[in-house]
């Protein structure tokens, strides 16, 4: 009998301790850095120091931008309110170590996807929300039509440690011409010494020079040539080691590109609800348990459609509208022409 | 770090840099290694530095002398730009330097040359060079003139000691500076040819110049702002050390028939430079480490080419920020080693 009940308490305790197990599992589960920010109310986002269109402070220090919406739409995912932000601005210089120093948790800073910064420095880039390419910008009055008419001795403005600095040694080496290049820490004064004629062009992606020309003194002086010398895939990054947390950040990022395909907005969101369609059913969270796999309840995708609006409209809003530019090129969905693709939500 | 997925070592100092800088002493390109990227930063922070500090010191002491003088307004404006330029933050001073440069100076085709060679341009400042045949030759001509002055310097003075005769040293080195480097010329097969700086269009509106040497806007703003803003304290460090000397030794000095002259030179300085130098040579190295804000206007200096591109290329923070450190304190401890040697030569011997 004694002996029976000493098998029977080991199992006990095996079970005990096999269903502490399971618990612990599924706690782990809840990201660090998810629990961090539902502690602290707010998600923690690193942003450019003004680029319009992308991350750019008003005078009563709201921002805006296509890079922000991203930040704005995991605080409507993750804490239900997307305006429960807080951006620190950084430099170029600045970005990845504030991201692995824990200062932050999503850099959404117009930050050029590439195998070094993906695989070496402890980052993790989650997919891409702006296309881009790096080109130059010249004066009118040079008479330079084509990144074919640089000559030896030209001078270039560009940023401090950014893949342009590489891409432009790539692009004047593979011509053959000597070039000198002049890189400041920060985009104001960049602008402001290639205004003053310190250099011949300017060059950086173009989305940025697009926004940096109607800082010059006349914008209707310079034009920006039409060759494309790189590659330059803009996206939000996490640090390297929380899945679950870029699991939100990505699923975030691609439900407001889907919803765009699937044609749901901030306006009509509500309506999708009752639709026939599976896919936008799940989109607003009436059909299946999408959340449920992030650690969020059923509603997330609905309010980043609803606070944030879907990729469409945040384009329209931060660089159609306000001129930088209307024409929106590769960044167009796949379904019309672009190469906007995201993996289904289901 | 491993937690964050962060690799620690030093071994990316010899891969390919890839990126290309501005202005460099030696021969650099994107080709070379991020160990010699680090030492074209190194050399370039060097540079400024020495550059600064020589020219702080000049301005330093003509100030710092400009206060004591009995003129009145010459005392007054020393003073005015003494307290206008320590009172503003070196940062500003930069930007105002550069951009006022980069607003007052001409485009490469405006530009009027001085002396027909000097080309002063918002691209840069562009000088003749000289192309050298046999320049080794000239070299050891000049440190044969070196050691043959430091020999004669201790003959005369073992001869003053001596015989009480005093030698003119001064014109005898001058001398030979000019005529050994000149026999070097005639006979050793020196030739220097002078290459001048042309100009040269890029495209309709756009002009460079070519050949010569080109010292970039930057350097010269920043060489610019850091020696106005150091002099100033180092003309405050020589006026206290001229006054600390007391004015008995001056008359004694008179009275025992110096010239105004020796005296300055026999009497006072000496004194004085006891009291200047420990407060100058924390200024120098002051320079040294403002120059560190070179990054702000484009100057290639050590914090821009190597915590600035190499560190944003590489990734690796913690290796870099490190070497930039001990590479600030090393060149800080050199100052300070040889001001201090320099300070221990001049100073009051007790026997």
């Amino acid at each position: 009998m004694f002996k029976y009940l000493k098998q029977l308490t080991s199992l006990v305790a095996m079970v005990a301790v096999l269903f502490t197990f399971t618990t612990e599992t599924m706690a782990a589960k809840k990201s660090k850095t998810l629990k961090n920010t539902q502690k602290k109310g707010f998600v923690r986002c690193g942003v450019s120091q003004g680029l319009p269109g992308f991350s750019n402070a008003d005078a009563a220090g709201n921002w805006t931008g296509v890079d922000v919406d991203v930040c704005r739409a995991v605080a409507a995912a993750v804490l239900g309110d997307a305006n429960k932000v807080k951006f620190t601005p950084l430099s170029a210089k600045e970005r990845f170590t504030a991201l692995t120093s824990n200062e932050i948790d999503i850099l959404s800073r117009n930050t050029t996807w590439t195998l070094s910064r993906d695989a070496d420095i402890g980052l993790t880039f989650v997919g891409v929300n702006f296309y881009d390419g790096q080109g130059f910008m010249v004066r009118k009055n040079s008479g330079i039509s084509s990144v074919n008419d640089f000559k030896d001795g030209v001078s270039a403005c560009t940023n401090l440690g950014t893949t342009t600095e590489l891409n432009m040694r790539d692009f004047f080496n593979s011509k053959g011409i000597k070039y000198e290049p002049v890189t400041f820490e920060k985009a104001d004064e960049v602008v402001a010494a290639y205004d003053a004629g310190r250099c011949d062009t300017y060059t950086t992606d173009k989305s940025g020079l697009a926004a940096q020309r109607i800082k010059l003194s006349n914008p209707d002086d310079h034009m920006v040539l039409p060759e494309t010398i790189s590659k330059e895939p803009l996206g939000p990054v996490v640090r390297q080691g929380d899945s679950v947390w870029e699991d939100i950040v990505r699923w975030s990022l691609n439900t407001m590109i889907e919803a765009e395909e699937y044609g749901v907005s901030s306006a009509n969101a509500d309506s999708m609800k009752t639709s026939d369609n599976p896919a936008v059913k799940r989109l607003v969270g009436a059909e299946g348990e999408l959340g449920a796999a992030l650690g969020l309840d059923n509603d997330w995708s609905l309010r980043i459609i609803k606070q944030v609006g879907n990729y469409g409209e945040s384009y329209k809003r931060n660089i159609a509208d306000t001129g930088i530019l209307p024409d929106r090129g590769p960044n167009e969905l796949w379904t019309k022409g672009g190469i906007l693709y995201v993996p289904p939500a289901r | 770090m491993e937690n964050r997925g962060i690799t620690f070592g030093y071994g990316f100092l010899s891969q390919e840099s890839s990126f290309d800088v501005q202005f460099s002493l030696i021969e650099y390109d994107g080709s070379h290694s991020y160990f010699r990227a680090y030492l074209v930063g190194l050399l370039n922070t060097i540079l400024v530095s020495v550059i600064g500090i020589i020219f702080a010191t000049i301005i330093g002491v003509v100030v710092g002398i400009a206060r004591l003088s009995n003129n009145y307004l010459i005392e007054r404006t020393a003073a005015v730009y003494v307290e206008f330029f320590r009172n503003i933050p070196l940062l500003l001073q930069i930007f105002f330097w550069y951009f006022a440069a980069l607003r007052a100076l001409p485009l490469p085709q405006d530009t009027e040359p001085m002396f027909g060679v000097f080309f002063l341009t918002i691209k840069g400042f562009f000088v003749p060079a000289f192309v050298w045949n046999n320049l080794d030759i000239f070299i050891y001509s000049i440190i044969a003139a070196i050691i043959s002055i430091i020999f004669i310097r201790i003959y005369a003075r073992k001869k003053q000691e001596n015989k009480g005769i005093q030698t003119p040293v001064l014109s005898i080195s001058i001398g030979l500076l000019i005529i050994l480097p000149l026999l070097s010329f005639l006979f050793g097969g020196v030739d220097a040819t002078v290459e001048v700086p042309v100009i040269k269009q890029l495209s309709q509106s756009g002009f460079t110049y070519e050949g010569g040497i080109k010292l970039p806007p930057e350097l010269i703003s920043l060489a610019l702002a850091l020696s106005l803003y150091t002099a100033t304290f180092i003309a405050e460090c020589v006026r206290a050390g001229v006054q600390g000397v007391s004015k008995g030794q001056k008359e004694a000095a008179a009275s025992i028939g110096l010239t105004p002259n020796q005296v300055l030179k026999l009497v006072v300085m000496p004194q004085a430079l006891r009291i200047i130098i420990p407060p100058t040579t924390n200024q120098y190295l002051n320079l040294t480490k403002n120059s560190s804000l070179a990054a702000a206007i484009a100057y290639p200096d050590l914090v821009l080419v190597f915590a600035g591109t190499a560190l944003m290329q590489t990734g690796r923070a913690i290796e870099i920020v490190s070497i930039t450190m001990l590479t600030y304190l090393s060149l800080s401890i050199s100052i300070s080693i040889f001001m201090n040697w320099y300070n221990k030569k001049i100073a009051i011997k007790e026997k």
